[in-house]
């Protein structure tokens, strides 16, 4: 049976199965690469996507269980790089080789859209369970001041 | 598709000036174009919503769509100038960049330094993967000058060893723009010069943009010869030394650099494969008829180490290789392997009267121990270590129908040796192979191997479709091939004088090249010395893993080095100083860090400083460290960590930055949680839960200076590495009293050292 869901604001069917794992949908049947596959069992963070709003592991959440609900990846962050986030991130030359930023930015994001000002403290446990290889970790932590800093709107566009 | 399948090159790929939205490239991009040659049939490749659609219905008008907004002819003709660059008459230049982009950011360091030479204008300059062509794109080993070579990005060597030919080649290149502004206005050449994109001649106050001057050009088919004379002065360097920003991090924000893992192709299949948990074990039997049966299953491949199976989907793939049942061969050399027992056999390898293989022997080390007034001896212990670059392995490959020529798409360190592997598994020659070089996430050593690009091939080869290799992280982590193991043992003599005269350091361990790597310390003035290589023999994938055997011979180096100093009652700063005496840039990069971290000064309550010096690909650099200890669970927390380094002209300061803490979150890393073990031949970890790396709450604060130098640049990417667990190490002992000598420095381990 079909899955309806919003994706990014618009709504998409998939013919995948119902027991398989959102991570793959998005990547393999519905274009949407910008998800990485890190470890597939919730240890890494790198498949972090917005369920209605919360951060949740794609590689461990199944896609019966997105029926009519609302999902956003990294490409819905923004249009055009515009998420305050972003913005820091590029600022701030933050990527190495990248593969797990996307997951930063969509576990970073979850945190200024409940938190616009957080502590260094609510920072590093909100971010502690994505891993970066690369050890961007420092400049993960001050994109996200200069985010928090320049944005005194919700910094979420997923509510 | 067929080896001639061609992107169209080279438009429309990779990231300009203007840093679009979606740089577009083969592997860099959003979008991939292809297009069958010569057939009626064309397909879109097309990432992104639109993909939605094209992965199953393969629509000639998206391609036409996307084609046609990036056709050839809608852009201003673009001319060859020499090998490295192309200038279009609106002045964009091209440059081709022939390392691997693996966050290390190569892929801008590299066209900044042909940039210089050039002076082209940077805001105009757009970035493409080069041709894998060795024989033009390649590098020497020792980094000299001459044109072909490896184009494997490793050891630290990207910038280093291009350094001087990007150099040459961006002189050639303005040289012929001189010449052609010369001959056109009638000057002589000696009164042109030039600025970013333009030829200036100053006396008549003319100007011409060098795409002007390409609508003209006349270049020959070799490039005239310059020299280093005609080089420009470090002083007038606009970009190397001045950070830009790296082209690839704006698609590395929002998702839509494309990674191997992300690439589509039309017709694609899913493949993966039950690899032996006993390193190359062979499949005995298999439910192959089961398997065959399954649904989409396509088609199975019985490897030497493994079996694969391709199939329709991701999910039909994962469901059919559960369903395997293998039976493996016995007889693998790694059959029974129990590391923690092999390690702690080491020690009678270490005692065994039977002498190594000698690495460097100086002066007389028997007489030496013999006279001293005090002997030290200690033994160091370092577990395996898995790479875990951050995207696991995988390729897409596309053998065409007669299997005599394939199309890969992969993220590799050595595209050519890669290129080569393929064409030698096909039987063809490497012209038959088209490689697309993917951004890779991560390398650490690890994408050297080609192993996983061939198996992609030997997929696809079966079916005779486009398989996209999908490596699970236990795949990864199970069929890795690692750091080695290894023990060091040391001694060391010293005079009455209080003089370090006698060294001996004998690692023993299976990894060759892996283990000598970083032994030695020819900084360090000892007048006699003898290091020595013992080997042992497990069965067990090994491989050069980010600074390779600098990370546990530095370990152990300069814990001994401390201990040493504990020992005689000299301060570690003191005793490095004196040993380096012979080095002012050693000496110089020691006194850097200690004033960075107040060295000397009392440290708030609680905490301890340790300090370390390495070399590594040709940088000094020297770390100290800040940690604390929680007594009762035994873990160590690294608060600071300041690192002082040599390592020349610092090409892109911002981005060497990074790399040197990036290199000492990796060494942090492995000095504090990393671990690989063995039993029953089996590699008993699996994932990140039990495997782990460096989190963002494990990160110290890093402070990182580079020493000022017009020297050629040495390596970025590992000296980091090296320079943390030593300083760790000493922290540690600063605080407690007790030497911490076995990496990593786990709970277990800690307490026991305090309790031991
Ligand atoms: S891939 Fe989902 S948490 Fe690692
Ligand atoms: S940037 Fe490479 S893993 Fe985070």
């Amino acid at each position: 049976m079909p899955t309806t869901f919003t994706l990014n604001g618009k709504p998409v069917t998939s013919d995948a199965p119902g027991n398989a794992m959102l991570l793959w949908v998005l990547r393999e049947r519905l274009g949407m690469t910008g998800t990485r596959f890190g470890c597939g069992v919730g240890e890494c963070g790198a498949c972090t996507v917005h369920l209605d709003g919360d951060p949740v592991h794609a590689c461990r959440l199944r896609l019966s269980r997105v029926a009519g609900r609302e999902i956003t990846t990294i490409e819905g962050l923004s249009k055009d790089r515009s998420h305050a986030l972003q913005q820091a991130w590029i600022e701030e030359e933050v990527p190495q080789c990248g593969y797990c930023q996307s997951g930063q930015l969509m576990q970073a994001a979850s945190l200024l859209a409940a938190n616009p000002s957080p502590t260094r403290e609510e920072i590093v446990s909100h971010m502690d369970g994505v891993l970066c290889r690369c050890g961007t970790y420092g400049r993960i932590i001050r994109a996200i001041e200069r985010a928090s800093a320049v944005n005194t709107a919700p910094a979420g566009r997923t509510r | 598709m067929n080896a001639r399948t061609r992107l169209p090159s080279p438009e429309g790929h990779s990231s300009s000036g203007e840093a679009p939205r979606t740089p577009r490239g083969t592997c860099q991009s959003r979008r991939t174009f292809l297009r069958r040659a010569g057939g009626g049939l064309s397909f879109a490749l097309v990432f992104g919503p639109a993909g939605l659609a094209a992965r199953r219905t393969d629509s000639p008008d998206i391609l036409d769509a996307l084609v046609g907004a990036d056709a050839p002819g809608s852009r201003p003709a673009e001319h060859p100038f020499g090998a490295w660059v192309r200038i279009a008459t609106d002045g964009q230049v091209l440059i081709y960049n022939p390392a691997a982009e693996m966050g290390q950011g190569s892929m801008t360091a590299l066209p900044v330094i042909l940039a210089e030479e050039m002076d082209a204008d940077w805001d105009r300059v757009r970035i493409e993967h080069s041709p894998v062509e060795p024989g033009v794109y390649g590098r020497s080993w020792g980094g000299g000058r001459g044109r072909g070579g490896s184009m494997m990005t490793a050891g630290s060597m990207a910038v280093r060893g291009y350094y001087m030919n990007l150099r040459l080649a961006g002189a050639q290149i303005r040289r012929v723009l001189l010449d052609n502004v010369a001959r056109e206005w009638g000057v002589p050449p000696g009164e042109l010069t030039t600025g970013p994109g333009v030829v200036v001649h100053a006396e008549s106050g003319r100007r011409i943009s060098y795409g002007e001057v390409a609508a003209f050009a006349e270049v020959p088919d070799e490039l005239p010869e310059v020299s280093e004379a005609d080089l420009k002065s470090p002083a007038d360097f606009r970009l190397i030394g001045h950070s830009v920003p790296r082209r690839d991090v704006p698609a590395k924000t929002d998702g839509s650099a494309i990674f191997a893992m992300d690439v589509q192709v039309p017709d694609m299949l899913y493949g993966v494969i039950a690899r032996a948990p006993v390193h190359e074990a062979r499949p005995a039997s298999f439910n192959e008829a089961e398997v065959r049966g399954k649904p989409g299953v396509v088609g199975t491949v019985t490897l030497d180490y493994g079996v694969g199976v391709v199939a329709e989907t991701v999910e039909e793939a994962f469901a059919a290789r559960d369903a395997m049942g293998i039976e493996w061969a016995g007889g693998a050399r790694a059959e029974g392997f129990d590391s923690v027992a092999a390690l702690g056999a080491y020690t009678g390898i270490a005692d065994g009267e039977s002498r190594g293989r000698p690495l460097s022997e100086r002066g007389d080390v028997g007489a030496a121990l013999e006279a001293a007034a005090a002997r030290y001896e200690a033994d160091y212990f370092n577990d395996y270590v898995y790479h875990a670059q951050m995207e696991p392995l995988g390729a897409v490959a596309s053998v065409n129908a007669a299997g005599d020529g394939a199309e890969v798409w992969a993220g590799t360190q050595a595209p050519d040796m890669a290129r080569a592997a393929v064409a030698r598994e096909l039987g063809v020659a490497v012209e038959q192979v088209t490689f697309h070089p993917c951004y890779l996430g991560g390398g650490l050593g690890r994408r050297t191997m080609a192993d996983y690009i061939v198996e992609a091939v030997q997929l696809s080869r079966s079916v005779r479709r486009p398989v996209k290799l999908i490596w699970t992280r236990e795949d990864d982590l199970r069929y890795g091939a690692f750091r080695p193991m290894s023990l060091q043992r040391l001694t060391a003599g010293v005079d009455s004088g209080g003089n370090l005269t006698a060294w001996t350091h004998t690692v023993v361990g299976d990894g060759r090249g892996l283990l000598a790597s970083g032994i030695s310390i020819g900084y360090y003035d000892i007048p006699n010395q003898r290091i020595e290589m013992r080997g042992a023999s497990h069965g067990v994938r090994t491989k050069h893993w980010r600074a390779v055997g600098h990370g546990p011979n530095k370990f152990a180096i300069e814990a001994f080095i401390d201990d040493i100093a504990r020992g005689e009652g000299i301060d570690p700063v003191e005793l490095r100083r004196t040993l380096l005496g012979g080095s002012p840039r050693g000496v110089a990069v020691l006194d850097e860090v200690a004033e960075m971290a107040g060295w000397g000064a009392e440290p708030p309550s609680g905490r301890a400083r340790g300090v370390a010096f390495v070399e590594r690909s040709g940088t000094l650099a020297a770390g100290v460290a800040e940690i604390s200890l929680d007594e009762t669970s035994g873990r160590i927390r690294v608060h600071r960590f300041w690192c002082a380094a040599d390592g020349g002209t610092i090409v892109q300061p911002r981005n060497a930055r990074a790399q040197i803490e990036g290199g000492i979150v990796n060494g942090l890393s492995t000095a504090l949680f990393e671990r690989l073990t063995l039993r029953g031949g089996r590699v008993e970890q699996s994932n990140f839960h039990d495997y782990s790396i460096l989190r963002m709450s494990d990160m110290p604060d890093i402070d990182v200076r580079f020493i000022p130098s017009t020297e050629p640049p040495m390596g970025m990417g590992e000296p980091g590495v090296p320079v943390a667990a030593g300083a760790v190490a000493n922290a540690f002992a600063a605080l407690t009293g007790r030497p911490l000598r076995h990496m990593p420095f786990t709970p277990e381990r800690v307490l026991e050292a305090l309790n031991g």
